[in-house]
């Protein structure tokens, strides 16, 4: 059985069956399918989806209902992401399980409000103060847009922390055709939830049963306890101690901010996602995401199928970097002299992919392979010829 | 019975700071309601009185300058029982006037006070949205040349439940703190006080400069303004409940069950004009595809402005699973409009002697390599102008012989409404007399 579907619809679909209660949204092109979605479909799934004044307003109506125990969910694009700058920032010192849909537009401000790109790559990762760790997935089918926003809410509540969905317009509005079995269904776990401690136990203050901020051992989340549920709650977005208060101890600052980066970059084998298509023999080595792999897999198969030789890595967790995985690729390939890494933007992507194989030749005193970057400004999608060309 | 909500820690505020009057105010006013401290959240912004949180033994949320009120909105929205109070500077206010707008305009349950010291005390005395005329501040030092904010008077007219205006020194502060929290409604108190450590010492003034400035002001006090107006979350959560509809999402599966013959990628553009069942005759083309076994991509073009215009849409049919979906140059394209025919002109000049172009007469002087084929789908006047794109379409697919007219039949009797099946339907057999007079005219 098959079925005519775009990816905002996958998305919402996946969002209902991963049990998401709450949705906050600004409409914006090409994001607004999701918006309508959410707002048509979540009340009768038992939760509340609401068109907020503006994406700041969305964003932080989101990160209350979150700490208040939804599983939330919000969706924009380049302007909004903008707009959802500070408050990333937020959900990532309160800990916050939040997934956020960017189905990407071509920017800069305004841009291509229904051209596809890849340009918020690095905006993702990088557009809040601090610079501290999110995690950030990109699916390369409609099919993979339901299944990574399942595997997004798992690691938003693992994690605590903000999980970005990393689409585009193409993706996000196109229909294409999915048979029903391509469709995975990766667990959905449920957030730690604290216990009661004992009145008196160490270290609380009369009025705590537990402590919210307490990291045990420094890079795992602090169970969870709901505004409304049996424990008192301080959230702040400001430096805290383990009770939730302000604090400029340097010891316990540093130990925050520590904790922060180490409970996602310690754990990046169980976030890192790729789907190697190698080819002994290949000189070249394809990596590419989202919509753009999709033009890598059929440059691969029509090569292929002319008898020329390639081998293709498509990153489906663009952050953290899958650094472990892409070496391995790269180390698997001993004829391997050119690495092609096409993206929608001005080599976002391609700067990681360099730092990393570089590094990696000097470490094992190997001449590091070209790494050549394939880009396209113009809101049009990589061909797959452009990609054959390419080829060594 | 719980006397204090109040923790062990001691304030931090200014000598003579009304910061402490307020939260001493709130804590009476907690008391008296004897609230279940894992009940109530306090929602601070930014600012001295953002530190106000931090004194009490409730649940506590300590945000970003100006989204008090938006963090307030998704914990009320999230759990409408939660008792849910704001603490905000005036300084917060007029960042986040969107909020306080929208907040106000909802009526959502939330108590917002205002700690209005018409400055910013904590980064160095700045003049705020509440700043009277001729105040001067660090950034205003020949005096203030904006008018304040009517804080009250904004929400009042913008549909708040409860607006009152008053001052720390106030003793029935924690009788108003208390009946605006019971007031389940948007409750909004500006609360004017003084900060010594600018505002006061910048302009001179004391407790009763309050009460002069607010009188030159012509602001009122007390309570401003009261209306009963239904709750926004407990409204939300009573419709969702209520709500009954079948689960959307999910349209049946296309299971195929017809074949075709098509052995390679296939693109058709469909050009017409906004309103002309451009995009649904693509889909209409598109799932009849996967019908016949086919893998199919639909992507559509149109102005924003989308009553207007053209309307273009590219539908890709192959045997095989369609990893790109960027069309350089159609296999068929069919121009059913003027307005398409403009949209379309790159399409167009991509054609090839290999390309099949669909036409109507009005357009058959388009200059291309490609087979033409004009369709005269006008001439019998049927189904009316609203038809021509899917007949257009429905005949292309016919001629070219891309899937069994059984697929394009079922497809089309997928649909939902009664009424625009037949139309569909009839559209289906005006195809096929379109096609007899095309071939009887060579």
């Amino acid at each position: 059985m098959r079925e005519l579907i775009d990816g905002a619809t996958a998305i919402a679909r996946a969002a209902l069956d991963a049990g998401c209660t709450f949705f906050a949204g600004y409409p914006i092109s090409p994001a607004t399918p999701l918006l309508l979605h959410m707002i048509r479909e979540l009340p009768a799934a038992g939760g509340i989806a609401v068109q907020a004044e503006d994406e700041i307003a969305a964003i932080s109506m989101c990160i209350g209902a979150a700490m208040t125990g939804a599983r939330a969910l919000t969706a924009t694009s380049g302007p909004g992401m903008s707009l959802f700058s500070e408050s990333i920032g937020l959900a990532i010192m309160g800990e916050t399980p939040l997934v956020i849909v960017d189905a990407q537009r071509m920017g800069p401000a305004t841009g291509g409000a229904t051209t596809p790109a890849q340009g918020d790559v690095q905006f993702v990762r990088r557009g809040s103060s601090g610079g501290y760790p999110i995690i950030a997935l990109a699916p390369d089918s409609v099919a993979e847009c339901y299944t990574l926003t399942l595997r997004a809410f798992d690691l938003a509540e693992r994690f605590r922390c903000p999980v970005f969905l990393m689409t585009d317009k193409e993706m996000f509005q196109s229909l294409s055709t999915v048979a029903l079995e391509d469709y995975a269904h990766p667990p959905v776990r449920d957030r730690a939830v604290a216990a009661a401690l004992p009145p008196g136990a160490p270290g609380l203050r009369s009025e705590e049963s537990y402590l919210p901020w307490r990291f045990d051992p420094i890079d795992c989340p602090p169970p969870f306890s709901a505004y409304g549920g049996p424990h008192i709650v301080r959230f702040t977005g400001s430096s805290h101690d383990e009770h939730g208060f302000l604090t400029k101890e340097p010891e316990k600052v540093g130990r925050l901010n520590e904790h922060l980066w180490r409970k996602i970059e310690d754990h990046v084998g169980e976030i890192e996602l790729a789907r190697a298509d190698l080819q002994d023999g290949s000189r070249t080595l394809f990596i590419s995401y989202g919509v753009t792999a999709r033009a890598m897999s059929k440059a691969v198969t029509e090569h292929r199928a002319r008898g020329g030789v390639v081998s293709a890595l498509t990153v489906q967790s663009l952050w953290p970097l899958p650094e472990r995985l892409i070496l391995q690729t790269v180390a698997a390939l001993s004829a391997l002299e050119r690495i092609v890494v096409a993206e929608l933007n001005l080599g976002d992507y391609c700067a990681e992919i360099e730092r990393i194989v570089y590094r990696w030749a000097a470490r094992n005193r190997l001449p590091a392979p070209e790494i050549v970057g394939l880009h396209r400004l113009d809101g049009e999608l990589i061909t797959p010829a452009q990609f054959v060309e390419l080829i060594l | 019975m719980r006397e204090t909500y109040r923790n062990e820690r001691k304030y931090p505020f200014c000598p003579g700071c009304g910061h402490g009057l307020i939260l001493d105010a709130l804590n009476r006013a907690l008391a008296r309601l004897q609230l279940d401290p894992t009940q109530v959240v306090l929602v601070s912004d930014i600012g001295c009185q953002g530190l106000g949180d931090q004194y009490f033994a409730v649940n506590a949320f300590h945000g970003l300058h100006g989204r008090s009120i938006a963090y307030a909105t998704g914990i009320k929205l999230a759990n409408p029982d939660l008792k849910v109070i704001v603490l905000m500077g005036d300084g917060g206010a007029g960042i986040g006037g969107a909020h306080l707008l929208s907040a106000a305009r909802r009526n959502i349950g939330l108590t917002v006070l205002v700690f209005n010291n018409f400055n910013f005390g904590m980064t160095g005395g700045e003049h705020s949205a509440t700043t009277p005329e001729g105040g001067v501040t660090a950034t205003t030092r020949g005096g203030n040349l904006e008018r304040p904010l009517d804080l009250c008077a904004t929400v009042a007219v913008n549909g708040a439940g409860l607006a009152w205006r008053g001052t720390a020194f106030d003793r029935d502060l924690p009788d108003v703190i208390a009946d605006a929290i019971c007031s389940e409604s948007f409750a909004l108190l500006d609360i004017w006080e003084l900060c010594t450590a600018y505002y006061v010492a910048n302009n001179a003034w004391s407790r009763k400069s309050l009460i002069e400035s607010r009188a030159a002001l012509g602001l009122a006090e007390g309570y401003v303004h009261r209306e009963s107006r239904p709750e926004f979350a407990h409204t939300l959560h009573a419709a969702a409940a209520e709500t009954t509809r079948a689960p959307g999402l999910r349209p049946a599966p296309l299971a195929p069950q017809y074949t075709s013959a098509l052995d390679r990628k296939y693109t058709i553009v469909l050009a017409g004009s906004a309103g002309g069942k451009v995009r649904s005759a693509a889909r209409l083309a598109a799932e009849a595809g996967v019908l016949s076994g086919l893998w199919a991509a639909q992507q559509d073009d149109y102005p924003v402005t989308v009553q207007t215009g053209h309307s273009i849409s590219e539908v890709i049919l192959s045997p095989d699973e369609v990893l790109f979906t960027g069309v350089e140059r159609p296999d068929a394209l069919i121009v059913a409009t003027g307005e398409g025919r403009r949209a379309a002109a790159r399409y167009l000049s991509a054609l090839t002697d290999a390309s099949v172009f669909f036409v109507t007469p009005e357009h058959r002087d388009l200059e291309t390599p490609a087979r033409k084929v004009v369709l005269d789908v006008g001439a019998s006047g049927r189904g009316g102008k609203k038809q021509h794109a899917l007949v257009m379409l429905l005949a292309a697919i016919r001629l070219l012989n891309i899937m069994p007219v059984e697929a394009l039949e079922a497809a089309i009797r997928r649909g939902r409404r009664a009424d625009v099946i037949e139309e569909n339907l009839a559209a289906l057999a005006h195809s096929k007399d379109l096609i007899k007079s095309c071939l009887q005219n060579g």
